[in-house]
């Protein structure tokens, strides 16, 4: 997804100024994805660059300029909500990234890298549960409370994938019989290390 | 932190099985303090359901101490162990915690009258209690006459009648599906908020997540904890005493 998408998506709910728009975006992803103010503005430009926005009247008093969604924004903004997003889910690729380099690479400690991995994880998931609670005890805002448990998803995978990855690692390493056996797990939150 | 629910210091536990001894845990360390949810988790065999059976006195550590609300099981005699463990301590199971002949509020009420309270008083007890996890309508029925994560809901108030404030839960929400288990989940963490300690074990990450605390345990050992509050302490190194 980028910025531009969700500003549109904002904008279909009626014109709003760039320090709105910053303020219902993050209203609406929660701490997820904290935007700057310069970040919505130089999107806005693009947007109207592409005449996907326009300004919607003269720079208020305090000189700030409301926009509105334009019909090519509109159909820009229907054509996304139809289109399945594709995955490019660059920390999660990462960690897989890591994972597979730390199996091939001489002398990495995997049952540390994933442990260590295993632990941020699980802070993390705790950390969105905590929240999730506070966001259902309270006004119940469904679009932050939607965020939240997607993320919460995501972590849960996350931790499967990583109960799989040192399942199938110690599967490997007992094939193999002429190594010794793995070593000890070390200091938790230790970096893995070459020996 | 005010006094701890739960102490375990140095806990190793070993069974010989054949000609091998088998060392369920090695050297483990861990405090439970008042409002604290610690979760446990581990692959198979690393020793979690031990730990929580040596941490309610269900099961002897080899060497180690073992406090429960400041008293060492371990010194105390069978029978005065056998009362701090009845009296402190709770259990929640993944199934078979209630007694099928006898209604929520009955199961809920016993571990009250076999501490020698009164029936009509420790019947009170179990109707407060049952409201506390907000099940106050399904005091009247009974086991197979409510769902799996009410039965589950009445096993925690049964757990944290009277004065205990101690609660052990080993796979609690196995049985269940995932909405449900949420919901035993935050019955379970309201308690806690409330001033109840609990130790649970856990497969499921999601689960996991309500803790204030995880702690990691592989081959009898904690190897790692993780938490939000325990930042620094997972830095310490494995075996470290706390």
């Amino acid at each position: 997804m980028s910025i531009r998408h969700g500003l549109l998506a904002l904008l279909e709910r009626g014109p709003r100024y760039g320090y709105q728009l910053r303020a219902e975006f993050e209203t609406a992803t929660g701490a997820t994805w904290p935007l700057n103010v310069g970040q919505v503005y130089t999107t806005l430009a693009r947007l109207e660059r592409d005449e996907l926005v326009a300004p919607a009247g003269e720079a208020d008093v305090e000189g700030r300029i409301t926009y509105r969604i334009t019909d090519p924004g509109r159909a820009e903004l229907a054509r996304w909500f139809r289109s399945p997003v594709t995955r490019q889910d660059a920390p999660r690729d990462e960690l897989a990234i890591k994972l597979a380099l730390a199996v091939t690479t001489p002398g990495v400690d995997v049952v540390a890298v994933v442990q260590t991995q295993r632990s941020a994880t699980m802070t993390t998931l705790q950390e969105l549960t905590r929240l999730r609670t506070r966001a259902d005890d309270g006004a119940g805002d469904l679009a932050w409370s939607l965020v939240l448990d997607a993320l919460v998803f995501r972590a849960e995978a996350e931790m499967r994938w990583l109960d799989h990855c040192e399942t199938r690692v110690a599967r490997a390493a007992a094939a193999r019989v002429d190594e010794p056996a793995a070593a000890p797990v070390p200091a938790p939150g230790a970096k893995a290390v070459r020996r | 932190m005010s006094e701890p629910l739960l102490v375990l210091r140095d806990v190793h536990r070993s069974h010989v099985q054949g000609s091998t001894t088998v060392h369920a845990l090695r050297g483990v360390d861990l405090t439970v303090g008042p409002g604290e949810l610690v979760a446990v988790m581990g692959p198979s065999g690393s020793g979690k359901s031990t730990l929580l059976h040596v941490a309610g006195g269900l099961d002897t550590p080899t060497s180690g101490e073992v406090l429960v609300e400041g008293r060492d099981l371990a010194v105390l005699s069978a029978g005065a162990a056998a009362a701090v463990r009845r009296r402190s301590v709770g259990y929640v199971f993944q199934d078979l915690n209630l007694l099928p002949s006898l209604t929520a509020a009955e199961n809920v009420a016993l571990p009250r009258e076999l501490d020698g309270v009164r029936g009509r008083p420790a019947r009170a007890e179990a109707r407060a209690a049952l409201a506390e996890v907000g099940v106050a309508e399904l005091a009247d029925r009974f086991p197979d006459e409510m769902s799996g994560g009410q039965q589950q809901r009445v096993a925690i108030a049964r757990a944290l009648v009277g004065p205990r404030r101690l609660l052990l839960a080993d796979e609690p929400t196995g049985a269940l599906d995932s909405a449900t288990g949420e919901e035993v989940l935050r019955v379970l963490r309201a308690r806690c908020d409330a001033g109840a300690a609990a130790v649970l074990v856990t497969h499921e990450a999601r689960h996991a997540g309500w803790a204030d605390r995880v702690v990691f345990l592989r081959d009898g050992t904690v190897i790692d904890s993780s938490g939000p509050v325990a930042g620094a302490e997972s830095l310490l190194p494995s075996g470290g005493g706390r």
